[in-house]
């Protein structure tokens, strides 16, 4: 071990503490609102508790739930993700499948075209009018089929595919499978890995998805849970004040717009940081594959 | 095998491929025949085919709207502040390249990082838990600790909103950079440090002349694609999220700009106008930084 200096050593203390004020400062925030989330909403309004939630109660959660508004958004957002995700993951992994056959026509063309999406952004007025013209507009499908294949997730799937060893697929075909059998049978169960990682960037990616909810979906009942969370915060901007009084002079046990505030985040952000071990783990080797394809 | 091998090669090839790329041309291509109405004057209901062609009167408005004007101006600030402080990733990896310890180098790594993967509402509902005039636990704690009088509303204060949607963007983003800066870390030769330390060189030296230099091509990538980014100015969602009449001011760039223009106000040639001309600029803008990337140091990203 070689010695270290002595400023190197101060260096280093302080280095600790920086980096543990910066953990801090990302923790916390999730820290207090469910705090929050979990105190007595009479007991907090206008004086929130910074350390442990105050008169522990679930009623915050009970409330929303036995509310028939919030049952609404939560399916729509559930729906997106859990359809969404499947046709991506069919979608995407078939076409790639397909993009390392030598005997697809116009194989290397369609993957060129498909990567450059990635540069390509038509911008706002001409998707709208697309998403018009195809009488998506305020249906549900515009939620799953914009965005069903999806560059970045095409190209991770193609580069696993072509590292499968073949002769599997040879024998299979040999034998007289097809490609749809040799796709089904053998090219998606030898990926799993893969897939999984797929499966979890796009449900990601889906559930935290608004911009189509805002820019394609005015239909209050295909209103995604997200979209409801920002409307809510923009109600509550400006007429907080009014709203907490009020809440605060009524019964005790009154949910207050701030702890139904603050529910609905916890609600939003529980399934993103259940899968976020995986999710960190697979984006660092997505980023790894993505540098040296690069 | 006679005549067979289309209907039992090419054809289930075709059929795995095609409906597939139909969906990718359509979502993204298609749209591309709009730019059209930027040199149209489209109304909203009617066919693209068939308008009447006005040339380039609507990039020549433009030039001649203050509003837009306005709104270049915060896009170029905010980009310009999101650049300035783009090193703050790399300084994040060199720190945490030193700490010895790694359970708490994967903490603070795996903490850091996921704001990186909950949406701008979230975001902006966390700051506002936090920042607000009423609830605001910031506010309640200095007024608790008897620092203020009367409760400061962040959100709404336009003088400082440049700044602070920048830190709001480091908040969310600046853990997550930093692991590509580590894995181009983890790619240097470890022998490079064994011979600097039988040189007798410090950390600090092996920071600076090692691993800085290690992470600067992708800093340079980075910051080249930063700059075919001047005109997003912080994006549309973080502004549009953190938007109230108070900051419009100062946060309304481009995208929201151009939404606002577009989908609220219904000018969609002209709003596809801003955008075709934002795109134009983008491109030109990062084959410029490239250009000089590659003159200067031979590096280039396309």
């Amino acid at each position: 071990m070689i010695k270290e200096s002595p400023s190197y050593r101060v260096f280093s203390s302080l280095n600790y503490l920086a980096l543990g004020l910066l953990a801090l400062a990302t923790c916390y925030p999730f820290y207090f609102i469910l705090i929050y989330s979990l105190s007595d909403p009479a007991r907090v309004v206008g004086n929130p508790s910074f350390l442990l939630p105050r008169g522990l109660t679930l009623v915050n959660y009970s409330e929303i739930f036995s509310k028939n508004d919030f049952t609404g958004p939560v399916l729509i957002s559930v729906g997106r993700t859990v359809f969404g995700t499947l046709l991506t993951l069919i979608g995407c992994s078939m076409l790639a499948f397909g993009l390392t056959k030598r005997a697809t026509p116009f194989r290397k063309p369609m993957y060129i075209a498909i990567v450059m999406t990635m540069y390509i952004n038509a911008g706002l007025i001409p998707n709208y009018i697309l998403i018009y013209d195809l009488h998506l507009l305020n249906t549900f499908w515009v939620y799953i089929i914009p965005g069903m294949i999806n560059a970045f997730f095409l190209v991770l799937i193609k580069t696993y595919f072509e590292q499968l060893p073949p002769e599997l697929e040879e024998a299979a075909m040999l034998e007289g499978a097809g490609y749809f059998t040799v796709f089904a049978r053998i090219a998606l169960p030898l990926s799993k890995p893969i897939l999984a990682t797929i499966t979890i960037f796009a449900a990601v990616g889906q559930w935290n998805n608004w911009m189509d909810n805002l820019l394609y979906n005015t239909r209050q009942e295909l209103m995604t849970l997200q979209l409801m969370l920002l409307r809510f915060l923009q109600s509550q901007s400006y007429s907080l004040r009014d709203a907490a009084l009020l809440a605060a002079t009524q019964d005790t046990l009154t949910i207050t717009p701030t702890s139904l505030r603050m529910t609905i985040t916890v609600l939003v952000v529980v399934p993103v940081f259940l899968v976020y071990p995986w999710l960190q783990r697979y984006f660092v080797k997505g980023i790894m594959i993505g540098a040296v394809k690069g | 095998m006679r005549g067979s091998s289309f209907r039992s090669v090419k054809l289930p090839l075709m059929l795995m491929t095609l409906p597939f790329f139909a969906l990718v041309v359509l979502f993204n291509y298609v749209p591309l025949f709009g730019w059209l109405m930027a040199f149209q004057n489209y109304f909203p209901g009617t066919s693209i085919v068939g308008q009447e062609f006005v040339g380039l009167k609507q990039f020549e408005r433009i030039l001649s709207d203050d509003q837009f004007l306005h709104a270049l101006r915060n896009t170029l600030v905010l980009s310009l502040l999101g650049l300035i402080t783009s090193p703050a990733p790399m300084v994040l990896a060199l720190l945490l390249n030193e700490v010895r310890r790694l359970r708490f180098r994967k903490f603070v790594q795996t903490v850091s990082s996921f704001p990186n993967f909950i949406s701008w509402i979230i975001v902006y509902s966390i700051f506002f838990s936090f920042f607000s005039v009423d609830e605001g636990a910031f506010n309640r704690l200095l007024l608790h600790l008897g620092l203020i009088d009367t409760p400061t509303d962040v959100l709404a204060n336009s003088g400082i909103a440049w700044y602070f949607q920048t830190l709001v963007g480091m908040w969310k983003g600046l853990g997550w950079g930093a692991i590509i800066y580590l894995a181009a870390l983890s790619g240097i030769d470890q022998e490079l440090y064994e011979a600097a330390r039988v040189d007798g060189a410090g950390r600090f030296r092996e920071a600076r002349h090692i691993s800085l230099p290690g992470m600067m091509p992708t800093f340079v990538v980075l910051f080249i694609l930063g700059i075919g980014n001047l005109l997003a100015g912080g994006g549309f969602e973080q502004m549009f999220t953190f938007m109230n009449p108070m900051v419009m001011d100062r946060l309304e760039n481009l995208d929201t700009y151009t939404y606002k223009i577009g989908l609220q106000g219904l000018s969609f040639s002209y709003a596809t106008a801003v955008g075709v001309m934002k795109s134009v600029v983008s491109i030109v803008l990062l084959l410029i930084a490239n250009g000089v990337s590659k003159r200067i140091n031979g590096r280039s990203i396309l």
